[in-house]
């Protein structure tokens, strides 16, 4: 299928090879059931949902800008900004992000409604819609279509050649979570590619989208850094305001942030090539969602805070459903992948975003560096490191080879030893 | 002139200037949004209503009292509204006449009878709650008093009698004291032909029998079961003055037809509001049209936005899949299927307004409209 059938080749372990044709297409079969049992009961209950969640969020931001016109006492600043960035978490993710899905499109209030909705993001809605939709959902981790998967800067998959250029990943990846509205509008412009295109030949969908990218960040600055600051002046609130709504925005960005690499970027979650879609059934489309995607456990309000991508598994199925029903369908869908043998990524938020920070230092560093490193041969392995950034293409290919038959050695004598007590 | 003209210009860009600074500090939402939360009814806002009681009237019709949001803008007897309630969490938009006239109170109220299979209907009769939030337009219908049209034949047909109602109860109030004839009234001649399955299946006819009672009306009730269908033919014999009064009617389509027919034919006037009963048929593939004028056939299997590409139509697109909702459009007419479950959506002019519907996974069920 994919860099799993690679891995195949390569005597890595392939998820899916257990699986046939028809087992594929049972998974399909029984995952549109879950769907289906879903939109039969859908109704009041969900539409209430959401909408107290919209009135929480709407009372919520009053009350903290209410409160944030007296930040210029520390504790109140406290609370107006966390008050505040809560707010924007709730807005971003179970409401905006969902609403923007079409989960809510059946109640047909054109208030609520995916053509209709804008929210508070640098990137406007229609843009995020087509990149986020039906780029990142349709191409779910393929790498070099599906611009989730490191936003085009990172290097997300071993199969992706190494050059010194991403040892800075992690300091990218770093600044990226913090200004991650900026990330996703400019990603959603693939500015990148058209910054490189001369300005002359830039396309004119690209200039008309980036004129609306402006206009909607300074819509969203002049609230948050002119307009709600200068309500707070007569409060000798100014400058505190200020700072409370720059610090809720943060807060707003890294968090989100924490949770899209947690839905996909984890240890072990898998990606794809491009080749490897062509033609893809319906139970193969679903096969790499479930692959593609990893869950984060916790309480209700965190999966509330995550917008529900908690459920990022079931998300990726039933990207339409209400989020409020993934915790429903949740234990089905884990059995399911019981059932066929499949791995269930499921692990705590911390757990999570450490593996995904891992992974984005492991491949920041060439294949098999960070695996062959001890507190030992540090010295040594550092002096590769600087070979490889300062020597030419051929020193550092024969060198990636090196390290690459080190860290397989290392994997096999690692397996063995595992391997041995069962033997015994 | 421009003296007089000068305080309001600059009392309303002062007016525009807040109201720029609100949106300003609201984006990307308005301040609306805000303030519908304190206020829905409020004037400024969409116009909404608050259902303040439910009465029932027969077995399977009840009067529906709703509190007008401040922008209500009044209504004649005999108007219609359109009114938008969330169904199981869907909102649903149907046409009601409005029951009275224009009330001391301020309340309007329409009166509705279950219908078998009918979504709204039934939900107002019978699981509609008081404080429910409605969504209204203003009234509308050409079907009203014209002052002093003094000789008037009203013919009903079920349900069709609810607008007549309106305009009775206008005309002759009933109180604790009986029916009032009031003086812009007085000079009224008013034949009502009520026509109905059955005397207990007609709602309004106690009211309709102490008008006639109190000498306001002159009451012709005609029950399939007990007179037979009626033929509109006979309506010169049943009312023989036919041909010196106005006559308006309401009812089903069909009674409407032949009531026309026979009153060009006699040379008469006549007023009709259809009291809606039309009603969307899924079929297995159809035709659909687009803004443009162009009309595609397309096959029950086919998703509306390959046949709308393959017929050179320029269409929204996304996924392809039923995930983005990229290739929304609002369908204005007629109905669609979902390849993926079979479930149908219609959309019914004057009644559901526009629906915005998914092209990539629904296939025409029937004759559909866009505008798009």
């Amino acid at each position: 299928m994919t860099t799993i059938q690679t891995r195949a080749k390569t005597g890595q372990d392939n998820p899916i090879a257990h699986l046939s044709e028809a087992d594929i297409e049972a998974i399909g079969a029984e995952l549109d059931r879950i769907r289906q049992s879903v939109l039969d009961t859908r109704g009041e209950a969900d539409a209430a949902y959401i909408r107290r969640v919209i009135a929480t969020q709407r009372y919520l931001e009053l009350g903290s800008r209410a409160v944030l016109l007296g930040s210029a006492l520390p504790p109140l600043w406290v609370l107006g900004t966390l008050g505040l960035g809560v707010s924007k978490i709730l807005e971003n993710m179970e409401i905006g992000h969902n609403i923007l899905h079409g989960q809510w499109d059946w109640m047909r209030d054109p208030k609520i409604h995916s053509t209709t909705w804008e929210w508070d993001n640098a990137t406007p809605a229609a843009q995020w819609k087509h990149s986020h939709n039906e780029l990142h959902h349709t191409y779910t981790n393929v790498l070099g279509k599906d611009n989730d998967l490191g936003y085009g800067i990172m290097r997300v998959d071993e199969e992706q050649p190494w050059h010194p250029f991403f040892l800075a990943q992690p300091l990218w990846n770093f600044v990226n979570a913090c200004f991650f509205e900026y990330g996703i509008a400019a990603y959603d412009l693939e500015l990148g590619k058209n910054l490189k295109t001369p300005k002359d030949k830039r396309s004119a969908e690209f200039k008309a989208n980036a004129r609306k990218v402006v206009a909607k960040i300074r819509r969203q600055a002049t609230k948050d850094y002119a307009v709600h600051p200068l309500v707070a002046l007569p409060f000798g609130a100014f400058l505190p305001t200020l700072a409370a709504n720059f610090t809720a925005n943060v807060i707003r960005n890294v968090w989100s942030h924490s949770v899209i690499m947690c839905g996909h970027f984890p240890e072990g979650v898998e990606t794809f090539e491009k080749a490897s879609i062509e033609g893809e059934t319906r139970g193969e489309w679903y096969l790499r969602q479930m692959l593609g995607s990893a869950n984060i456990s916790g309480s209700k309000a965190m999966h509330i805070l995550t917008g529900n991508l908690s459920h990022q598994i079931e998300h990726h199925l039933f990207p339409d459903l209400p989020s409020n029903r993934y915790a429903e369908v949740a234990p089905q869908v884990k059995a399911l992948f019981a059932k066929y043998d499949l791995n269930y990524h499921d692990a705590s938020l911390p757990k999570q975003v450490y593996s995904a920070w891992h992974k984005v230092v492991r491949l920041s560093l060439p294949n098999g560096w960070l695996a062959t490193t001890t507190a030992k041969n540090l010295p040594q392995q550092l002096g590769l490191l600087h070979k490889m950034m300062t020597g030419s293409r051929r020193e550092r290919r024969l060198i990636e080879k090196r390290l690459a038959r080190a860290a397989s050695l290392l994997e096999a004598k690692a397996r063995s030893t595992d391997a041995a007590p069962e033997a015994a | 002139m421009t003296a007089t003209l000068e305080p309001p210009v600059r009392g309303s860009r002062l007016r525009d200037r807040a109201i720029r600074v609100a949106e300003a500090a609201t984006t990307p939402l308005l301040p609306a949004d805000y303030l519908d939360l304190f206020a829905p009814l409020r004037s400024g806002a969409d116009l909404r209503g608050r259902i303040v009681e439910i009465h029932p009237e027969t077995r399977d019709a009840a009067t529906i009292l709703i509190r007008p949001g401040a922008d209500w803008a009044g209504h004649v007897p005999g108007q219609f509204l359109r009114i938008g309630i969330d169904v199981d969490g869907v909102r649903q938009w149907r046409a009601y006449s409005l029951t009275h006239g224009p009330r001391r109170d301020g309340l309007i109220s329409i009166t509705v009878k279950a219908v078998p299979d009918g979504v709204v209907s039934n939900h107002l009769v019978h699981h509609a709650r008081p404080g429910t939030l409605v969504h209204l337009e203003q009234a509308q219908g050409e079907f009203v008093l014209q002052g002093d049209a003094d000789r008037l034949l009203f013919v009903t047909a079920g349900s069709g009698i609810t607008p007549v109602i309106g305009m009775l109860r206008n005309l002759f109030p009933s109180t604790d004291e009986g029916v009032l004839r009031l003086e812009r009234s007085a000079g009224l001649d008013v034949v009502v032909v009520h026509v109905a399955p059955s005397r207990p299946d007609s709602i309004f006819i106690r009211d309709l029998e102490a008008l006639a009672a109190a000498g306001a009306i002159r009451l012709i009730a005609r029950y399939d079961d007990e007179h037979g269908v009626l033929d509109v033919d006979d309506l010169a014999s049943i009312v023989p003055d036919l041909a010196g009064r106005r006559t308006l009617a309401c009812g089903p389509a069909g009674l409407l037809d032949a009531l026309a027919a026979h009153h060009e034919r006699a040379g008469l006037d006549l007023v009709v509001e259809q009291f809606r009963t039309t009603r969307v048929e899924a079929g297995e593939g159809g035709t659909v049209t687009f803004a443009d004028g162009r009309t595609l056939e397309a096959d029950g299997a086919s998703p509306i936005l390959d046949v709308a590409e393959e017929g050179g139509v320029l269409m929204p697109s996304g996924c392809r899949m039923g995930i983005c909702m990229g290739c929304v459009i609002p369908m204005t007419d007629g109905a669609v299927r979902d390849l993926r479950n079979g479930e149908v959506t219609t959309a019914i002019p004057g009644e559901t307004g526009a629906v915005k519907v998914q092209t990539c996974i629904n296939a025409a069920a029937g004759p559909c409209t866009f505008d798009h």
